[in-house]
C-alpha cells in the first residue's frame, strides 16, 4: 500500500457526518475508525453491541471524532426508515454513508442451502437497498453527498464455489452503478469498492489466499477511491483490476473446468 | 393501515415549481378520500407531520414536507356533481382547473378566477386563495367558493361556508393547507356567452404610463394585466404592454356559441414555428442577462407596434399564458429560479414599484418576467390581496448569484413591509418569520394560530413553507414531531449564514 495517505481533517471536511453499516468488524470497522480519526462524527451500525461499544470506546479514547452506536440487523428492513431518520437527526445532517455489511458463509462441495443463500441476499443486497435508498433520496435533495458500497471482485463472474455470494455482489455492483448514474448529475458521489482478499473474519481459514491485505489497508485504499470524486468504481488494491479483467475474459467452456 | 407509514412509504425527491429547492419526502397518493383520512390518522398516530401537494405548481416550498408525509392529491380528481343550470360544481380536491373548464365550457361556464396556468388543483387554489388578472373586479378564488369540506386532525370532516363555520371558512381559504385537508370544494362558475374575449393591447412607455392606462381602464375591463420590461432603465423604466379583456355579450361573438366548444379553446401547437413542447430548449440559451435583455427589448418593440390593436382570443389562450411553453421552468437551468410577488397599497404603489425595479438594476439582478396587476381587499384572514397593486417577478437562481439574490430579496422585503405591503406564499421561497409577522399583522397571525390550535392541536399539518415563514409559532403548537436544524432544508432563512458556493441546499450546521 502506498504510504502517502496521510489523512488530515481538511481532507474529510466533506465527510463530517457519516454512517457506517457493518461497522463491528473488518473493513467497516477500519473505515469507521479512519473517519473518526480525521474528525468525523460516525454512526456505527451493526448487530453486535459489544463489538460496537469496543470500537466506540477506542474512537473516544483517540480524542478526535465521535461515535454513536446503533444495534441493528440489516435484514430487519422495516427498522431502517426510522433508524435512518434518527441517525440523521443525531448527526445533525449527513455527508456520507458506507454499506460494509456482508455475509459469506462456507458453502461445501455439493451443498445447496437455500437458507444460507437467502441470508446472503438479505444482508449483501436487500439490506444495501433498504439503507441506500433513503440515503440516495436525501443526497439527491441535498445535491451533495457520498455513498460507498463494499462489493467484491467475486461479483465479476459466477464462480462455482459460492453461487449466491457471487450473485449478491454482482447485483450490488450493478445497483451501485445505477445509483451512480442516477445521482452523478446532482453532485452525489457513488463509489463501488471491489476488494480482493482482505484479512477479516470472512476469509479466516480459507485456503489459496494471495495478495492478502489487512482491513486497515483496505479501508485506506477505499477512502482514496472515495476521494477521487464522482464516478469511481474500483478494485482494492488496484492490481485486482488485472485479475478481474482476465477472469472476465476466460471463455465459459474453460471457466467451467476451473476450480477457483 | 396495519403497517407503519414510516416504514412502508417510499421516498421521493420533490421540488417546488421554481426548482430552486428539493426535499426528500415520504410520498403517498391516496385514491379515495377514505384512504386520505386513513393516511392522516396513521401519520397522526406515528407522530409524523402531513403536508399536502396537488400539482406541485407552487413556486417555493408550499407543497414540500421533508419531516413527515407528503399527501399527493392528484389521484383525487373527480368531479362529484355539476349543475349546468346554476353553474355550481362539487369536486374532489385534486381536480385541476383544466379538468374543470373542459367539462363546463360547453355549458357556458368558465371559472370566475383562474391562475396563469391551468394545471393547479382546486384544493391548491383554495389553500393559496389564488388570484387572476381580474382580481380588482371579482376578488380571489375564495370569493367564488361556496363551501368546502375540511378534514380536521382528529379525522372529523366539517363543512365550512359563509354561514357554517364562517371563521374557519375564511381562514382555511388561503390557509396554506395548515388547518386541515380540503376534501371537497363547491365552486360557483361564471356564465359566459362566448368562448372568446375581446382583447385590447396598449403600449406603455414607462411605469407611470402603465399605471395611467390601468387606472383609465379599470372601470370598464373584465381583465387587466401588464407586462413590464425590467431591463429598461432611465425614462423608460417600467415600459411594457397592457392587455385588457372583456367578456363578449350575447350577439357580440360573430360565431355565436360555437366558440364555446372545447376544441376551440386550444393553445397553438407551434409558436414562431417551434413545436410548443420543445420551445423551452430554444429559450434556454437566452436565459441569461444579455440574452433576456435582448428578448425583452424585442418584446417591447413588438408591443410598440401592436399598440391599440384589438382582437378576439379564446379564454384559454388569454388566461393560461404560462402554458404556451410547456416545461418553461426548465429554461432557467438546473438551479432554477424564484418567483417573488409583492403587493403594495395603492397610495405608494407607483413610487415603490419604481424603487423596486431600480434596486434590482442597481444590484445587477434584473428579474426576467414582471407582471403588474391591480387588486382589491377581501374577507379572508391570511389574504395577500389589498387595495393596491402587485408585481410578480421571476429571478433566475445560479450558483454564483444565489447569495446576492437572497440579499436583494431581503432589501426588497424591507421596502415592501415599510410601504405597508404584502407577499404571496404560492410563489414565495425567501421570506422569514419577521417579514411575515410585520406584513400580516401579529393580531391576524395570532388568530390564525388560535384556529390552528383548535383544529389541529398537535401540529399535524406542516410544510417546509410553514416552518420557514412561521418558525417558532409552529413549535408552540407541535408535539411529538422531530425538530432539528439538520433536515434537508431547501430554503435559507437568513443570508448571514456562512457563504456557500453551492446552490440552495441544506443550511450548514458548521
Amino acid at each position: 500500500m502506498p504510504e502517502s495517505t496521510k489523512l488530515t481533517a481538511a481532507d474529510f471536511s466533506e465527510f463530517r457526518r457519516a454512517i457506517v453499516i457493518g461497522a463491528s468488524s473488518g473493513i467497516g470497522e477500519a473505515l469507521a475508525r479512519d473517519l473518526a480519526k480525521a474528525g468525523s462524527r460516525v454512526a456505527l451500525v451493526a448487530r453486535r453491541k459489544n463489538e460496537l461499544d469496543r470500537i466506540a470506546k477506542r474512537i473516544r479514547e483517540t480524542g478526535t471524532g465521535e461515535a454513536y452506536v446503533h444495534v441493528h440487523d440489516v435484514a430487519h428492513f422495516a427498522e431502517v426508515p426510522e433508524l435512518f431518520d434518527k441517525i440523521v437527526e443525531e448527526l445533525g445532517g449527513l455527508d456520507m454513508i458506507v454499506y460494509a455489511a456482508g455475509l459469506m458463509p462456507e458453502i461445501a462441495e455439493g451443498e445447496y442451502d437455500f437458507a444460507k443463500d437467502k441470508a446472503m441476499v438479505d444482508v449483501n443486497l436487500l439490506g444495501a437497498m433498504a439503507w441506500l435508498n433513503p440515503a440516495a433520496a436525501f443526497f439527491e435533495a441535498q445535491r451533495r453527498g457520498t455513498i460507498a458500497g463494499i462489493s467484491s471482485i467475486a461479483g465479476e463472474r459466477g464462480r462455482r464455489g459460492n453461487p449466491a455470494y457471487c450473485t449478491t455482489k454482482a447485483a450490488l455492483s450493478t445497483y451501485l452503478e445505477s445509483l451512480r448514474n442516477r445521482l452523478a448529475r446532482y453532485g452525489v458521489n457513488v463509489v463501488t469498492v471491489k476488494p480482493g482478499f482482505v484479512d477479516t473474519a470472512m476469509t479466516k481459514g480459507k485456503k489459496g489466499l494471495f495478495w492478502l491485505i489487512s482491513a486497515e489497508q483496505a479501508a485506506t485504499a477505499t477512502l482514496d477511491l472515495i476521494r477521487k470524486g464522482t464516478g469511481a468504481a474500483g478494485f482494492v488494491p488496484h492490481r485486482w483490476a488485472l485479475v478481474a479483467w482476465v477472469v472476465r475474459h476466460i471463455p465459459s467452456f474453460v471457466f467451467r473446468r476451473l476450480n477457483f | 393501515m396495519s403497517t407503519a407509514l414510516r416504514t412502508v412509504l417510499p421516498r421521493r425527491v420533490l421540488d417546488g415549481f421554481g426548482r430552486a429547492g428539493n426535499v426528500s419526502c415520504r410520498h403517498v397518493a391516496p385514491r379515495s378520500i377514505e384512504e386520505l383520512a386513513r393516511v392522516v390518522e396513521s401519520a397522526s398516530r406515528e407522530g409524523m407531520t402531513v403536508g399536502f401537494r396537488g400539482s406541485g405548481r407552487s413556486y417555493g416550498d408550499a407543497s414540500l414536507n421533508g419531516r413527515g408525509v407528503v399527501v399527493d392529491t392528484t389521484a383525487l380528481g373527480r368531479m362529484l356533481n355539476w349543475d349546468p343550470v346554476n353553474g355550481i360544481v362539487d369536486a374532489e380536491p385534486g381536480l385541476t382547473i383544466e379538468g374543470l373548464w373542459r367539462r363546463t365550457i360547453e355549458d357556458g361556464y368558465w371559472p370566475a378566477v383562474v391562475p396563469g396556468t391551468m394545471f393547479p388543483t382546486l384544493a391548491g387554489c383554495v389553500s393559496m386563495n389564488i388570484h387572476g388578472k381580474n382580481n380588482f373586479k371579482v376578488g380571489p378564488f375564495g370569493d367564488h367558493v361556496l363551501e368546502i369540506d375540511l378534514l380536521k386532525a382528529s379525522g372529523e370532516i366539517i363543512t365550512c361556508s359563509r354561514t357554517k363555520n364562517p371563521e374557519i371558512f375564511h381562514a382555511a381559504i388561503g390557509g396554506f393547507g395548515l388547518l386541515g385537508a380540503v376534501t371537497r370544494v363547491r365552486l360557483k362558475l361564471k356564465k359566459v356567452e362566448s368562448g372568446m374575449l375581446r382583447v385590447n393591447a396598449f403600449y406603455a412607455k414607462n411605469l407611470d404610463h402603465m399605471f395611467d392606462i390601468f387606472e383609465e381602464r379599470l372601470g370598464d375591463s373584465d381583465y387587466l394585466v401588464g407586462w413590464v420590461d425590467s431591463f429598461a432603465s432611465g425614462d423608460a423604466t417600467g415600459r411594457g404592454e397592457v392587455h385588457q379583456a372583456h367578456y363578449l355579450h350575447e350577439g357580440e361573438d360573430p360565431e355565436g356559441r360555437a366558440s364555446l366548444h372545447v376544441e376551440r379553446q386550444g393553445l397553438p401547437p407551434t409558436i414562431m414555428g417551434f413545436p410548443r413542447a420543445h420551445l423551452w430548449r430554444f429559450m434556454r440559451p437566452f436565459c441569461n442577462d444579455p440574452g433576456w435583455q435582448f428578448v425583452s427589448a424585442l418584446k417591447s418593440f413588438m408591443a410598440m407596434l401592436s399598440d391599440g390593436k384589438s382582437y378576439l382570443q379564446s379564454h384559454v389562450a388569454f388566461a393560461f399564458l404560462l402554458d404556451y411553453v410547456p416545461n418553461w421552468r426548465l429554461a432557467y437551468g438546473p438551479t432554477g429560479f424564484i418567483q417573488y410577488q409583492i403587493f403594495v397599497p395603492h397610495e405608494t404603489a407607483r413610487e415603490t414599484m419604481k424603487a423596486i425595479l431600480k434596486l434590482q438594476q442597481d444590484r445587477g439582478l434584473p428579474n426576467y418576467l414582471s407582471v403588474l396587476k391591480r387588486h382589491r381587499p377581501d374577507p379572508f384572514l391570511m389574504t395577500h390581496a389589498l387595495d393596491g397593486w402587485s408585481m410578480a417577478m421571476d429571478f433566475r437562481v445560479t450558483e454564483s448569484n444565489h447569495e446576492k439574490l437572497w440579499k436583494l430579496t431581503e432589501e426588497m422585503s424591507e421596502l415592501i413591509v415599510g410601504a405597508g405591503g404584502k407577499f404571496y406564499f404560492a410563489k414565495d421561497a425567501v421570506l422569514r418569520p419577521r417579514d411575515v409577522e410585520r406584513a400580516y399583522e401579529t393580531e391576524k397571525v395570532d388568530r390564525f394560530f388560535a384556529l390552528k390550535k383548535e383544529l389541529d392541536p398537535n401540529g399535524l399539518f406542516e410544510t417546509e413553507l410553514a416552518r420557514r415563514i412561521f418558525g417558532s409559532r409552529l413549535d408552540a403548537t407541535a408535539t411529538g414531531t422531530q425538530k432539528t436544524e439538520s433536515d434537508a432544508r431547501p430554503y435559507r432563512e437568513k443570508s448571514d449564514a456562512p457563504p456557500s458556493s453551492e446552490p440552495i441546499e441544506t443550511r450548514s450546521t458548521a
